[in-house]
């Protein structure tokens, strides 16, 4: 098999185009919405009332036992039948937030959770009330036990988009299916897209542990 | 000292508390005067630090009242009102005098449930060290120290700090000020505890096993500090296996069992001179694990 070098190296402007312009907006976005998201349904998980709690649990239930493209097209392909439409663009990062809404919940609630009920205590002892000790006190010392996990959320997502590819978002993977389906270089361009979805991650990964440290300086080693 | 110093700070009548089926509280009544330091003693499961726990509204007590204050600032009064046990009803008659009157006066709000904003002006007036330390791990020592005061009561921050460098200083810690909790020894963490209550301004302070937690060659250290407070005329209430600590400190021992209170007076007689058998045998049990 000989590799068209020229058409890798010719691709490559496209392609990581499309990881600046589709990818990583698309990422970036759908985390920090779900992060949100996700927060807001740790507290109605972890909340005494048995709706709030209800909800939240169905909600995780729901999407974390649907596979992330069946979301994903019953937003696009499915919301028009009953009147939504939604171009692909808010279509994707609504289905991808949701997505990380459901998973991250469940890391941010454990999370909170294993901070000890001391600091509660201390926290209500020095006069807060409940949302000032969860800010102040709980919600940092989460913050550190959850970075490993969200980490493995955040760099499944950035593969995840490239699902967007089938709701017509240009992105990378669609960047690299449609110079592939023009050249017939399947093996090359497939190949070449897993290598920049990699670096991504590479990155991403150095940037989890130095996060880490930081998070990590107030603890015994 | 003056004649306030005999103002009551604390009264507490009829404290009431269970857990599920278990009561853990059968009706405890506790007085404690301005500049007073009351040693709690008993038994594991005896209640002794539940009743800390319900002073400090970490606990919701079934029922009984707590008052706390009444020296310029005004007393605070929460009536838990509920099960009414057949020990309170005891202690009702003896309790007497003025404050009883002001209870039968608001007994129609007996049933009111106690508002969690009750809850926080009962944290405002007293403060808690415990038995774990339960410093904020994320936060320096000196952080510690100024988040209530700061974040809480809206003290300026400068004035803060100034207060905390001075409390910190006093107890031999103002060079720790930048560490973390975990670079201290417990000893060190616990003066910490300590002076993050000081820093509230507290009109009463409780202290939960404070020396439990620590090595043996430690506990001085924190005794020594807790002793200095109480011959400042701090107002004390002190959960403690320490039976030498509580005899030189306490100005009354109170020993509890099973959720009441067996025996209590100066810490001379109760703890040389028991009158109780419950109580003797709690002491003697004591003398023979030393």
């Amino acid at each position: 098999m000989s590799v068209n070098w020229d058409l890798v190296w010719s691709s490559l402007g496209p392609l990581i185009g499309g990881a600046i312009k589709g990818t990583i907006p698309l990422t970036l976005a759908s985390f920090v919405l779900g992060l949100i998201l996700a927060l807001i349904v740790a507290l109605m998980r972890l909340s005494r009332n048995v709706v709030l709690a209800g909800i939240g649990r169905f909600y995780v239930s729901v999407i974390r036992g649907t596979p992330l493209l069946v979301q994903l097209f019953v937003i696009f392909y499915g919301l028009p039948t009953i009147g939504v439409r939604l171009d692909p663009w808010p279509s994707a990062i609504i289905a991808f937030s949701l997505n990380v809404g459901g998973y991250a919940a469940e890391v941010i609630r454990a999370a909170i959770l294993s901070v000890p009920k001391g600091q509660w205590e201390a926290a209500h002892t020095i006069g807060m009330s409940r949302g000032q000790a969860l800010l102040r006190i709980i919600l940092p010392q989460a913050a550190r036990v959850s970075v490993p996990p969200l980490s493995n959320t955040f760099i499944s997502l950035v593969k995840d988009t490239s699902l967007a590819s089938l709701i017509l978002v240009t992105e990378l993977f669609r960047q690299a299916q449609q110079v592939a389906a023009f050249s017939q270089e399947f093996m090359a361009l497939y190949l070449e897209a897993a290598a920049v979805y990699w670096v991504i991650c590479l990155v991403l990964s150095t940037a989890q542990s130095r996060l880490e440290k930081r998070l990590d300086r107030y603890v015994a080693h | 000292m003056s004649p306030t110093d005999e103002a009551p700070v604390l009264t507490v009548r009829g404290l009431t508390k269970s857990f599920g089926s278990n009561a853990v509280l059968r009706g405890i009544d506790l007085d404690v005067s301005k500049g007073k330091v009351v040693a709690l003693i008993g038994p594991s499961g005896s209640g002794k630090t539940t009743v800390l726990r319900c002073l400090n509204g970490l606990e919701m007590p079934d029922g009984g009242t707590v008052a706390l204050g009444g020296n310029g600032t005004g007393e605070l009064r929460l009536d838990f009102g509920g099960r009414i046990s057949g020990a309170d009803a005891g202690s009702r008659k003896d309790a007497g005098s003025r404050k009883d009157a002001g209870s039968r006066k608001d007994a129609g709000s007996r049933k009111s449930a106690v508002s969690g904003k009750n809850i926080a002006a009962l944290r405002d007036r007293s403060a808690m060290v415990f038995q774990h330390y339960n410093l904020f791990p994320h936060m320096t020592v000196l952080q510690n120290v100024i988040e209530g005061p700061v974040k809480v009561q809206k003290r300026p921050r400068g004035l803060a700090v100034e207060e905390a460098e001075r409390l910190l200083a006093r107890v031999g810690l103002l060079e720790k000020k930048d560490a973390y909790p975990f670079e201290l020894s417990g000893g060190q963490q616990q003066r910490v505890g300590i002076v993050r209550a000081l820093a509230l301004r507290p009109q009463l302070l409780l202290f939960d096993e404070p020396t439990s937690a620590l090595d043996p060659e430690l506990v001085g250290d924190v005794l020594g500090v807790i002793k200095e407070l109480a011959e400042e005329g701090w107002t004390m209430v002190i959960v403690t296996h320490e039976l030498g600590f509580a005899r030189q400190m306490a100005d009354e021992v109170i020993f509890m069992d099973g959720g009441v209170v067996v025996e209590r007076g100066p810490a001379s007689e109760v703890l040389r001179e028991p009158q109780q058998e419950r109580t003797q045998q709690f002491l003697q049990r004591l003398l023979h694990e030393f």
